[in-house]
């Protein structure tokens, strides 16, 4: 299959960005490593008039070290995030999420901005930058506006994002030095989208618990509290969890969605 | 490759170390753009979906799937493909290692099978038969059930340790 014959531009500042993608009525797409939209597009699931390319936009290129966080320019590759300094707690938990992202060759392309924006159930990032309380700062024509990772998602492919906005930045609160954090998807496959995944933060110092329940069909399912980890890792705490899902009462699901917890805890405990 | 399209546009590139400058629209993938306009019909076309790896080859040196990188949007850079890497000591190595364990059959793996080989050789000298396999499972062989293909990447891996 090859894609719809659509027209392209690569502006070089976000302000163009947002105003090409304002002009768009929605026939217009953002685009940065095209592995999420490529399929997509060859497929001609989506047929778009125009790509706008943001990989040429400063202010989505960069990652940055703050005090109490790391902040990631939404342009970055998964390769660059993988191949990131593991000396430091935080980046070595975000190259351990980026590593086992699809294959390399996908992930030297692909953006964890790009992968947020097209909300795959399934995807790492939105279950993982969820799990870690991430946030997402996000640019208009408007002006800008920060939500958390959690409520950027309001469904299986569908975020907040308007029509005229880009992510720019993901700002990844740092980890405490005695958090303990876990991450584990099943995928009959290496590589390609889970069947069930779910993460696990334990970051005591800050006061912060969360586990995160993903590959849902719909958005990832956020259980916050200080239960303890093994209790949260049963299968009725999980069946309950996706009780309001379309997975409700579906026993594979459960079960496959139960180990996808159970081995996150296990290695957030190990 | 549809260059009758009105949002056609010259795209410029080094394809194997020469200039090359081509009316592309915007919807030619990289593979599409080699193959049919430079007629480099080594990188083959399997999924077009980034699943298979079959289109694997590099840009700027790293592996990309040719099948989900438009030619427009890699203006300026430079692409390898599996004919460009003729004179490349680790793909030369690679080559006879892949004949030596029989790590191919009909071939039409082959040339995604070397380049991202030739990317776990050169990044991840340290690599174990199961990061071998974890680091390739994004090019799907159906022939040969990748015995021989871990054997010649690990043959390889050994032998530049060797010296």
């Amino acid at each position: 299959m090859k894609p719809v014959d659509f027209d392209y531009v690569k502006p070089t500042t976000l302000a163009a960005a947002v105003d090409l993608l304002a002009q768009g009525n929605g026939s217009v797409k953002a685009v940065a490593g095209a592995q999420s939209l490529g399929p997509m597009l060859n497929l001609r699931l989506v047929q778009p008039e125009l790509l706008v390319d943001v990989t040429a936009i400063p202010e989505l290129l960069g990652t940055r070290e703050e005090a109490e966080r790391i902040v990631i320019g939404a342009g970055v590759t998964h390769a660059r995030l993988e191949d990131g300094d593991t000396s430091e707690r935080t980046q070595a938990v975000l190259a351990q999420i980026a590593s086992g992202i699809a294959y390399r060759a996908v992930r030297n392309r692909g953006t964890i901005g790009g992968s947020l924006a097209h909300a795959d159930p399934a995807a790492d990032w939105l279950v993982c930058t969820t799990a870690l309380g991430a946030e997402l700062l996000l640019v208009g024509t408007a002006g800008q506006r920060t939500v958390s990772a959690a409520e950027f998602v309001v469904g299986g492919f569908e975020t907040m994002l308007a029509p005229d906005e880009l992510i720019v930045e993901v700002r990844v609160p740092r980890l405490s030095a005695g958090s303990r954090w876990g991450y584990y998807k099943l995928c009959r496959k290496r590589g390609e989208f889970a069947d069930a995944s779910a993460a696990v933060l334990v970051d005591d110092a800050r006061g912060f618990y969360r586990c995160v329940i993903g590959a849902t069909s719909g958005r990832p399912i956020v259980l916050d509290d200080s239960r303890p980890l093994s209790e949260l890792a049963g299968a009725a705490a999980v069946a309950e969890a996706l009780s309001p899902t379309a997975l409700a009462g579906d026993a594979f699901a459960i079960q496959v969605h139960a180990a996808a917890v159970r081995r996150a805890v296990r290695a957030a405990t190990a | 490759m549809s260059t009758a399209s009105p949002n056609a546009r010259l795209v410029s590139l080094t394809v194997n170390g020469r200039p090359v400058a081509r009316l592309a629209a915007p919807r030619t993938h990289l593979a599409d753009f080699l193959r049919e306009g430079e007629l480099l019909t080594g990188t083959h076309l399997g999924c077009e979906q980034g699943v298979c790896g079959a289109c694997t080859l590099l840009l700027d040196g790293e592996p990309v799937r040719g099948c989900l990188a438009y030619a427009v949007a890699c203006e300026g850079r430079a692409v390898t493909t599996i004919e460009g890497l003729d004179q490349d000591e680790t793909a030369a190595r690679l080559r006879e290692a892949f004949t030596a364990e029989h790590a191919l059959q009909c071939g039409f793996c082959t040339p995604g099978m070397l380049i991202s080989a030739r990317d776990v050789v050169e990044r991840l000298p340290d690599a174990d038969d199961a990061r071998v396999r974890v680091e390739m499972s994004g090019n799907l062989c159906r022939c040969t059930g990748y015995v021989g293909i871990v054997k010649a990447i690990r043959r390889v891996l050994d032998d530049r340790k060797a010296g």
